[in-house]
């Protein structure tokens, strides 16, 4: 990630991330239901903050323009020299909530390394995970939400039984 | 609805079925949605070719997704201050996943009454596929 990416937070990208997530609680996308709501107006799921990833201008998940793109077109991946691993695996995400997050919010969006440690695996072999810290903070500078993630890369794919 | 602190007990349980029959398509949404667009989770070719895997599977973030459903359909809608997980399996089409949440504490934060869970995610072969924890707002 960027060290700081712009989040606009809007009601349309919320209604399809809760369809995406089969979530299809009305609170999610009806504005008239949402009113008469304790919270009184559409939130957003709690895992929702990670769609920063659309906003960050960086993004290496993301295929962007004139660039090679490492998945698949016309051959199994669009790289010439393919890279060894496949890339980070999410190992553990942390979210914690100052509020709730709500269409009209405009976040500005922090990211700080964190620990890195390794372990081994039977199943995937030398583990090393790296935690990033995120700081989601609004148009008034309050915090609104704190998340924690760890990735981890794997010596070789997850063997499955 | 909001749960109350009254109506509550340590080990108590809440559980759903988030997803059956799990679909490339929804894999597909959730990258759309999240922005997430690592072939892993929507490029078969690419996923058993090069990645070594035997075909896409869902994002981590999917199952934490599926799973706050759970969570959020429990504690009542804006009442999560804490919610966190890890991915001890990874997640594929096909599969069937039932979320748990077990009271494990009821106590006092910043002036709030607040429950604290215990989180786990399994497929339909028993195998979990998330583990967490969450802190929720609670009535008195």
């Amino acid at each position: 990630m960027a060290d700081e990416v712009k989040f606009p937070v809007e009601a349309t990208h919320i209604m399809m991330f809760a369809r995406s997530v089969a979530d299809d609680n009305p609170i999610y996308y009806d504005e008239e239901y949402a009113k008469t709501t304790e919270v009184g107006h559409i939130i957003a799921p709690p895992t929702f903050p990670r769609a920063v990833a659309q906003f960050d201008p960086d993004y290496f998940l993301r295929p962007k323009v004139g660039q090679k793109w490492f998945g698949s077109g016309k051959n199994a991946t669009g790289l010439t020299e393919p890279a060894k691993s496949s890339g980070g695996l999410h190992a553990e995400q942390h979210f914690e909530y100052h509020r709730q997050p709500k269409p009209g919010d405009v976040y500005t969006v922090t990211t700080k390394p964190g620990k890195t440690w390794e372990k081994t695996s039977a199943r995937a072999g030398k583990l090393t995970f790296t935690e990033t810290i995120q700081e989601y903070r609004d148009q008034n500078g309050e915090l609104v939400v704190t998340s924690r993630g760890v990735g981890v890369k794997t010596e070789r794919p997850v063997e499955q039984k | 609805m909001a749960l109350s602190a009254s109506k509550i007990k340590v080990g108590d349980t809440h559980e759903e079925v988030v997803i059956e029959d799990l679909s490339r398509t929804q894999l597909v949404m959730y990258a759309g949605t999240s922005g997430d667009y690592n072939p892993l989770h929507s490029d078969d070719l690419y996923t058993k070719e090069i990645a070594g895997y035997p075909g896409v599977f869902a994002h981590g973030m999917l199952s934490m997704g599926l799973t706050g459903k759970m969570l959020t359909n429990y504690v009542g809608d804006g009442r999560l201050k804490k919610y966190g997980v890890r991915f001890t399996n990874q997640v594929w089409p096909g599969d069937s996943l039932t979320a748990k949440a077990t009271v494990v504490d009821i106590r006092e934060e910043d002036g709030d009454k607040v429950v604290d869970l215990e989180l786990a995610t399994v497929n339909q072969d028993g195998k979990t596929v998330v583990t967490g924890t969450a802190t929720a707002r609670v009535d008195a």
